[in-house]
């Protein structure tokens, strides 16, 4: 696996708190894997709670190095967003997956595993592991 | 047969009708959901607005694209990417031609509405604007008055239901005795169809 060429991530959650400090706990977590292509993108553009797709997209955008790009979201609709952006076919690099995790978990593990060079099925089915996960 | 002026003149109905009624959106999704539904209409909706002025497309499809577009990328949360689904995936469904019959329209909002449902996984009975939009496109062939009474009634049918989708579908049992603003402005958005039609007539 070529390492120009890493999965990359896109975290969108309803706030841009929480979108960029989830991006910053998994890389803390991942050893500083500041190789992986990772942004945030929370909530709208005028800085309130809501899902932008413009953010999205030019996330998705800049974090793209032909690899593919895993999407995590957390609720309602920035789930219905990536979906409907998915939907509109160019509006998100060719790759691009909605990926079904946990958002805090996922994101950890999906940036672990891209850190390693892996492909986005890899990626994607270690941030789905995350559910897996039970607490009690 | 309806042509691009019917679906622009939809579109700006549809905008003034979400202007004049978005406090009261808000005040049906405050008591259940977010309270910013009607707020979030009003945003998406004046973007449609400035869009068709600004580039005027000339075929009912092409209307339907463009507005769906902006409202998926200006609304901020849930009824953006699904009203922008609706009038995208009808608008597809429409395709290239010039004008096109009611019976045209009614087949391609019920494609618009599939896509609704596959998008939110959400049926009839969910509390949802699934339902004024189901029995408004089930309504459509006999005319935009049934369908805009059929929304209608499908939107406040809504009110001793509880919610099985969205954010109010986290208030269980409390959710009952609310009407579903989603249902109550896709009511807005068919009554409008008939108010395109006058508009021609008159």
């Amino acid at each position: 696996m070529n390492a120009d060429k890493l999965v990359g991530i896109v975290l969108v959650s309803h706030s841009a708190e929480v979108a960029t400090s989830v991006a910053e706990l998994a890389r803390a977590l991942a050893g500083g894997a500041t190789v992986v292509p990772l942004a945030p993108a929370g909530g709208t553009e005028g800085g309130g709670f809501g899902t932008s797709a413009e953010l999205i997209s030019a996330a998705a955008a800049t974090v793209d190095r032909g690899a593919g790009v895993a999407v995590l979201t957390d609720l309602g609709s920035a789930v219905l967003t990536v979906k409907a952006l998915l939907a509109e076919g160019d509006e998100l690099p060719d790759g691009t997956r909605l990926v079904d995790a946990p958002f805090v978990e996922g994101a950890v593990a999906a940036v672990v595993t891209a850190s390693t060079g892996a492909d986005l099925d890899a990626v994607a089915a270690a941030a789905a592991e995350a559910y897996a996960y039970r607490k009690v | 047969m309806l042509d691009a002026d019917f679906f622009h003149r939809w579109m700006t109905a549809t905008a003034a009708s979400v202007e004049r009624e978005a406090e009261r959106l808000t005040a049906l999704d405050s008591a259940i959901g977010d309270a910013d539904h009607g707020i979030n209409l009003q945003r998406g909706f004046r973007a449609v607005k400035a869009a068709l002025e600004k580039e005027a497309p000339d075929t009912p499809g092409a209307v339907l694209v463009l507005s769906g577009r902006q409202l998926i990328s200006t609304v901020g949360g849930a009824s953006g990417p699904l009203y922008g689904t609706l009038l995208r995936r009808t608008g597809k469904a429409l395709g290239t031609a010039a004008k096109v019959s009611e019976a045209e329209l009614a087949e391609a909002l019920r494609a618009g509405v599939d896509a609704v449902m596959a998008l939110g996984g959400a049926a009839p009975g969910d509390k949802t604007m699934v339902d004024a939009l189901v029995p408004a496109v089930d309504t459509l062939g006999d005319g935009f008055a049934a369908a805009r009474a059929a929304a209608e009634e499908g939107a406040v049918a809504t009110i001793p239901l509880q919610a099985r989708k969205g954010r109010a579908s986290y208030l269980g049992e409390r959710s009952i005795g609310h009407q579903d603003p989603g249902a109550a402005s896709s009511a807005l958005l068919v009554a409008c169809l008939e108010e395109a039609a006058a508009a021609a007539e008159g």
